[in-house]
């Protein structure tokens, strides 16, 4: 056997550099990513121990080498009989819903305002908005806590302007969470809305104004409709992180402000039942799937119609 | 444009750049307060430095600082590279086995609540721990791995977003004059997407800097994280070294990313400008 066949043999059996190039981060994203998941449902089936780590194992060889494999339903049984986790989750749901609704009004006129500016503001004001993303996430939430405290300037002003006679609890409440949300994922809103309203058509709005439409039935027959993509991204890239938000509410919110990233958070740090922690975790991600699922439906749907 | 909605419009800008700014500006203006009660301005004795030099003495903060920095540049290369391959794998290779899940694995980590990344990461380090016994513990290595594994799908987005413009048939002319795979890649894509790699490390880099939740999960008693020591100092309230530590690290990102900018755009330009002089040149 010569050389150049050997060569040639070697090449067959050993993978082509195409097959690495999939590989290398395929096989990381299914050990770190995809893998977790599935020990993530196991212990959510499991029963909780006095050791470390403090689960019980789910999959058992007894002494006849037969495979047991013991699943304990009532993780699940426990997040939905007891009302705290219930109501933790409806609470999430409410507090990311208001939180998009108000980045939305407040988003689009801002996302409408930079796409219609002068071509030399467009880039600076888009920069504005992209700014806040790249700085630390946890520092402007703590900014708030500063702005809004009994003796901050909001109140200061407040006081000041002679609104109020005492200082208001801003602090601690649900109205310093939507705050907070609105605040940090503002930019995920204007993002996709400003792509949407700068491919705009313009010829389309002169058309409607041409054939007679009032400015609001332009906006609401055309302009909507027509970035109504925009609004659907922007809405989820809002919702998705807010639902599971821990930061905000443990930062701003009281205690009886219990979204379920926290529940998920003490239950694991605080009370280290890891089964409950799972089995929530587990609640929350068919929540979004069947969420996301959901919109895509709708929006397949009415680009059908 | 209409004057009534143009008004809306403008309000709406005038409060919205407003609300994202003045928090930060006011927290910047606070940490020259000499005051301890932050929002409470001392005139006497104000402004004062003495809050940036207690930071500067502060070696637990130091120490975490320098941690968080290492993380941060490790998961940035980290993520650069395997970002950078599965977006090429992503671009080129249309059809092999099982893409649609890799599709689904590569985006995935980017909307999923990080409780459930850090709950799930943590559990898969157990459980390694406990069959094979690596990774010892949990520190600097486990919590480089996690941020490698969710930032890693930015960079996926940028860097694919590059490749789907880069000129395939530059590649193939390199193909057909006999030059390897490989080498096609070195030589005349990596220049091409140099600078979607450059912005997608700067990303990487921040999202791990950034990093609490993830953080939390997956890190041991010995290795606390700059956000970690953050977040344990402000769930006590407000403290003014924290607007002083606030203030550098927004005045620090803040030039690196218009730097970064900046770069960009002369990027930008410049190629654009030789692809027109190799047109002319052709003409």
């Amino acid at each position: 056997m010569n050389l150049a066949s050997l060569k040639r043999a070697a090449q067959r059996l050993l993978p082509s550099g195409g097959w690495y190039v999939i590989a290398i981060p395929y096989l990381w994203l299914l050990l770190f990513f995809l893998i977790p998941f599935l020990i993530v449902l196991k212990i959510s089936f499991a029963n909780i121990a006095l050791a470390m780590p403090p689960v019980e194992p789910v999959f058992v060889w007894t002494q006849e080498q037969i495979l047991q494999i013991r699943l304990h339903f009532s993780n699940f049984g426990f997040v939905f009989g007891d009302s705290l986790y219930i109501e933790a989750f409806l609470t999430s749901v409410r507090i990311a819903g208001v939180s998009t609704l108000l980045a939305l009004l407040l988003g689009y006129p801002m996302a409408y305002g930079i796409a219609r500016a002068p071509s030399g503001w467009r880039n600076v004001l888009f920069l504005l908005v992209v700014l806040p993303f790249f700085t630390s996430f946890l520092l402007r939430v703590y900014a708030w806590l500063g702005l809004l405290g009994r003796s901050g300037p909001l109140n200061g002003l407040l006081l000041h302007l002679g609104l109020i006679h005492e200082p208001l609890q801003l602090l601690q409440t649900d109205f310093a969470v939507y705050v907070g949300m609105v605040y940090s994922y503002l930019p995920f809103m204007i993002l996709p809305l400003y792509s949407a309203i700068e491919k705009l058509d313009l010829n389309l709005l002169e058309a409607a104004a041409d054939l007679g439409c009032r400015p609001a039935q332009v906006f609401f027959k055309i302009t909507l409709p027509l970035t109504k993509e925009g609004i659907f991204a922007g809405c989820l890239l809002v919702f998705i992180p807010a639902v599971g938000e821990y930061v905000i509410p443990a930062l701003l919110g009281g205690p009886d402000t219990l979204m379920i990233g926290r529940v998920v958070w003490d239950e694991f740090f605080a009370n280290r039942d890891w089964p409950v922690a799972s089995a929530l975790a587990i609640v929350l991600l068919v929540l979004l799937a069947g969420l996301v699922l959901l919109l895509q439906r709708i929006q397949a749907r009415e680009e059908a119609t | 444009m209409n004057e009534r909605r143009s008004l809306v419009v403008l309000s709406a800008m005038v409060f919205g750049f407003a609300f994202l700014y003045l928090p930060i500006l006011a927290m910047m203006v606070y940490s020259f307060n000499a005051s301890r009660l932050v929002t409470v301005w001392d005139s006497v004795n104000s402004p004062t430095i003495a809050w940036y030099r207690e930071l500067f003495d502060n070696t637990a903060l130091l120490d975490a600082a320098r941690l968080s920095f290492q993380i941060a540049t490790t998961n940035a290369t980290g993520a650069v590279i395997l970002g950078t391959l599965a977006a090429y794998a992503l671009d080129r290779y249309r059809l092999f086995k099982g893409r649609g899940a890799f599709n689904v694995l590569t985006t995935a980590p980017m909307v999923l609540p990080e409780v459930i990344t850090g709950l799930s990461l943590l559990l898969l380090f157990v459980a390694l721990e406990q069959t094979v016994g690596w990774p010892r513990g949990r520190g600097a290595v486990t919590i480089t791995i996690a941020h490698i594994t969710f930032s890693m799908a930015y960079v996926i987005v940028i860097v694919k977003a590059r490749l789907a413009t880069v000129d395939r048939s530059i590649e193939e002319a390199a193909l057909d004059l006999g030059a390897r795979p490989w080498k096609v890649f070195a030589v005349i894509t990596l220049p091409l997407i140099a600078s979607a790699i450059a912005s997608g490390w700067v990303l990487a880099f921040i999202l791990s800097w950034d990093d609490l939740v993830i953080t939390s999960f997956v890190s041991g008693p010995s290795s606390t994280t700059l956000p970690q020591l953050v977040f344990s100092k402000v769930r006590l309230g407000i403290s003014p070294d924290i607007n002083a530590l606030a203030t550098i690290l927004v005045l620090l990102v803040t030039t690196c990313v218009a730097s970064a900018g900046i770069y960009m755009v002369r990027a930008e330009r410049r190629r654009l400008r030789d692809a027109q002089m190799a047109f002319e040149d052709g003409v």
